[in-house]
């Protein structure tokens, strides 16, 4: 605006009105496009913020769990005497179910079988894994009255936390009138808590909202970062470095290339297609270990690791190189002692972004049995195990209102992931970025 | 070498402090890549020690008898803490259940098959071929198929014809096979409500896409004329009109579902005009949201299911490989497990889940079965 303004009046009236008509037209050219660049931005930010809502709203409910206090009794004669078989194992038989029924029973009078039966639906069916910890950790409570927080089922904690209404007909609810009074009651016995949900992160798979976890996920997910991590950089550098450094211009190197940029196109199933054929038919590597999933999701960064690494390399002016080998620096020597330390910010950018990819892909990992239920941690990389966008498509598909929550929840940690690897990756970047 | 380096360094204007950090760092990366490559070249030795033997049993197939499946490794889990590892529940589907079943023998393949429908006989022979000759058959219960729609929405009393008629491709109008004209309810039946007609039905990848196509178009099919004008029009050639039958439209009133349930839900959710196809469980599970219609006058439920009274349901089924038994740890044990009144029986945890039990005699017959190693096709 100022500078039409300044330019029709330093010449003028000069200025034929054709020619300022053009002026304007091409100002408001100017203005719109920039509107359209605003729009096309706020129309991304918009569903980013609708995406980010939706999915808190669904996940935050995830991060508590209801617990009910319950005075267990632990009958000795019900237990092992010798205390070197009061392990999980010498007591598997000892029935925790009942004695956590029993208790319930205990705490609110049942007057029928029904409402027996009832009640204990209140508890999770792997709310007994918990007191069995208690009393595998203090084998000296056995004999006597404790009090413990044990898991709600998921259907309680639906209607505590209100993601189930209580108002709706008795039909419309998995919880009946006959239970909401039983909830009521422990919440006037103060029995009944929200808390954090340490069960989330620690528990593996299981078939109950409220004690499914992405434990065993996380340290799947963890085991294939590293695979990925000491195969994609050592060889997706060394292949850049040849290939920017050493390697002839000719029709060879060209189709090599043009390969490497296709395979960055490639669907990812491709390469999961790709690991189910080689590593698990025929080097025969076990299904579900996070060690073919490391292996696959390695052949699916490499393409986009070698470009980028590439792209770090052609960054350092070849003044660099030149002022090595002119004193005398062998080429080698040119490029490990100058040209990589100088382009490796750029490298660790690559692979983490690199990573971030890895992490998030679930594809591949279909076809080579990653998408297991797997309910105990894995203790090697051969171990069957999960990963975590697979434990979120697993979950994303079961009918329990529980696990809405929990698939929501498994998206924001997962996102926490990402956004942490990205913004290091933008950190480094920013920190060691030079420009010549 | 590190003199030549550090004369170097001093000759490049500038920023030497950042260059020796980057040094620094460049070591310690070269170093880190020593440590992985011997480690990966200790996992691959390793790998070699682990395929000779699993000690954890091995599951893979349908979709559908996957959360029974996982409830029940869970609760194996539990009572043989210390004893046995946890198995591993893979889904997948029926037919890669047990393609992956029917590969061989031995610690690499898997142990179970979990199927939604029973094994094929091109399947039995497959497994022949690859060696795979025991195949013990172990029904687990019944599945219920229901029709569902929004709660706010009216509830509908279905006959199979019904459906037929509202999404079948070709359909009989005064005795001749036309391309299918309905568009809302009441035209099909004066009795339903002027109501857009699209239904969301399990796409063709799906095990229950076979029995909705059996007991729903093809006995509708059946019931409204359709087949026999469909035997005609096909020269008597059974089979060409039996898929006939199953042909469904392709003008967006019927929707194929590729993925789970839950998809579908939200399918029903968005178009409350909608009707979908859900297992039983999985519609008891969110009674807030949808409502199943009658079949036949008779509402889905355990009980009606178990008698036999409501038309649309199928077995449940896993396959073991005889072979493995007693070779695999904890294997005879889980297929025990499974078939324990705990579970499976009237009161067990996985009908609990949604499982539709079977009678005791059956249970009975299939335990027999197993402890005896009847195999499939002996």
């Amino acid at each position: 605006m100022s500078t039409q303004s300044e330019v029709s009046h330093s010449i003028g009236a000069t200025i034929p009105a054709e020619v300022s008509r053009r002026l304007k037209r091409r100002y408001a050219a100017e203005r719109r496009f920039q509107a359209y660049g605003i729009g096309a931005i706020m129309i991304g930010l918009m569903f980013l913020l609708i995406m980010f809502v939706s999915i808190i709203q669904a996940g935050l409910p995830a991060f508590q769990e209801t617990r009910i206090r319950l005075d267990v009794e632990l009958p000795a004669d019900k237990f092992p005497d010798d205390p070197a078989e009061q392990t999980a194992e010498g007591m598997r038989l000892v029935g925790w179910t009942g004695l956590i029924q029993q208790a319930i029973r205990d705490q609110l009078q049942p007057e029928t079988r029904a409402d027996a039966l009832a009640m204990h639906k209140l508890l999770s069916p792997n709310a007994e894994v918990g007191l069995r910890d208690i009393v595998v950790a203090d084998p000296s409570l056995i004999g006597k009255s404790v009090s413990v927080w044990l898991l709600s089922a998921g259907d309680v904690d639906a209607i505590v936390k209100g993601t189930m209404s209580r108002d709706v007909p008795e039909t419309q609810r998995t919880i009946s009138d006959r239970q909401l009074t039983f909830i009521d009651t422990l919440e006037e016995q103060d029995r009944l808590r929200s808390q954090f949900a340490f069960t989330l992160f620690s528990a593996g798979a299981s078939s109950y909202p409220e004690s499914a976890g992405i434990g065993v996920a996380l340290v799947g997910s963890l085991y294939m970062m590293l695979v990925v991590l000491c195969l994609a950089l050592p060889i997706g550098v060394a292949a850049a470095v040849y290939l920017e450094e050493f390697a002839p211009k000719n029709r060879w190197t060209d189709v090599i290339e043009v390969n490497i940029n296709n395979l960055a196109a490639v669907p990812s199933i491709v390469f999961g297609l790709l690991g189910l054929a080689v590593f698990i038919n025929f080097v025969e590597l076990p299904r579900s270990a996070p060690l073919v999933g490391g292996l696959v999701l390695t052949l699916m960064t490499l393409p986009t690791v070698i470009i980028a690494t590439r792209a770090a390399l052609k960054a350092v002016p070849p003044s660099i190189r030149e002022a090595a080998l002119g004193i005398g620096a062998s080429k080698m020597q040119s490029i490990f002692h100058h040209v990589l330390p100088l382009a490796a910010p750029g490298i660790l950018t690559s692979i983490i972004i690199g990573l971030a990819q890895a992490l998030g892909e679930t594809a591949p990992l279909l076809m080579i049995g990653m998408v297991a239920t797997v309910f105990t941690y894995p203790e090697t990389p051969m171990d069957p195990a999960t990963a975590l966008p697979v434990q979120i498509f697993m979950w994303s598909g079961l009918p329990e209102r529980g696990f809405v929550a929990r698939t929501s929840a498994g998206i924001m940690v997962l996102l926490t992931f990402l956004i942490f690897m990205n913004a290091v990756a933008v950190y480094l970047r920013k920190k060691f970025e030079r420009r010549w | 070498m590190p003199s030549v380096s550090n004369k170097v360094h001093d000759v490049i204007p500038s920023g030497g402090n950042f260059r020796t950090q980057l040094k620094v760092r460049m070591d310690l990366i070269m170093k880190a890549l020593h440590k992985t490559l011997a480690i990966a070249a200790v996992g691959a030795f390793s790998f070699a020690v682990n395929a000779q033997a699993r000690d954890y049993v091995s599951i893979m197939g349908s979709s559908t008898v996957k959360p029974f499946a996982d409830l029940v490794a869970e609760e194996y889990q539990k009572v043989y803490t210390g004893k046995f590892a946890a198995p591993v529940v893979e889904g997948g589907g029926s037919s890669a259940g047990l393609k992956e079943f029917c590969k061989g023998e031995g610690a690499g393949t898997i142990d179970v098959a979990n199927a939604s429908r029973q094994i094929k006989s091109s399947e039995i022979t497959a497994c022949a071929e690859a060696g795979v000759s025991k195949v013990i058959e172990i029904k687990i219960g019944y599945d219920g198929i229901v029709f569902a729609n929004p709660v706010s929405k009216p509830a509908f009393a279905f006959e199979p014809k019904h459906v037929y008629l509202a999404l079948a491709e070709m359909v009989p109008v005064d005795g001749k096979l036309v391309n299918n004209p309905y568009t809302h309810w009441d035209q099909i039946d004066s009795s339903f409500p002027n109501q857009e007609i699209t239904m969301y039905i399990p796409g063709e990848k799906h095990g229950t896409r076979e029995v909705f196509e059996e007991k729903v178009l093809g006995v509708g099919c059946e019931d409204t004329g359709g087949y026999d004008l469909q035997l005609k029009a096909n020269g008597d050639d059974k089979k060409a009109a039996g898929k006939a039958c199953f042909k469904v439209r392709k003008d967006g009133r019927s929707v194929d579902i590729d993925g789970e349930y839950s998809e579908t839900l939200a399918r029903v959710e968005s178009n409350p005009d909608g009707f979908g196809v859900f297992g039983l469980s999985f519609a008891e599970n969110n009674p807030d949201k949808v409502k199943v219609a009658t079949v036949n006058g008779i509402t889905p439920s355990l009980e009606t299911i178990a008698k036999g009274e409501y038309p649309v349901s199928r077995p449940l089924f896993f396959y073991v490989k005889g072979a493995h038994v007693d070779v695999i740890p904890g294997l005879r044990e889980y297929v025990e497990f499974f078939l324990s009144d705990d579970m499976v029986g009237d009161f067990g945890k996985a009908i609990d889940k949604g499982l539709i039990p079977m009678p005791a005699d059956e249970l009975e017959q299939v335990r027999s079965n197993f402890k005896n190693g009847v195999t499939v096709g002996s």
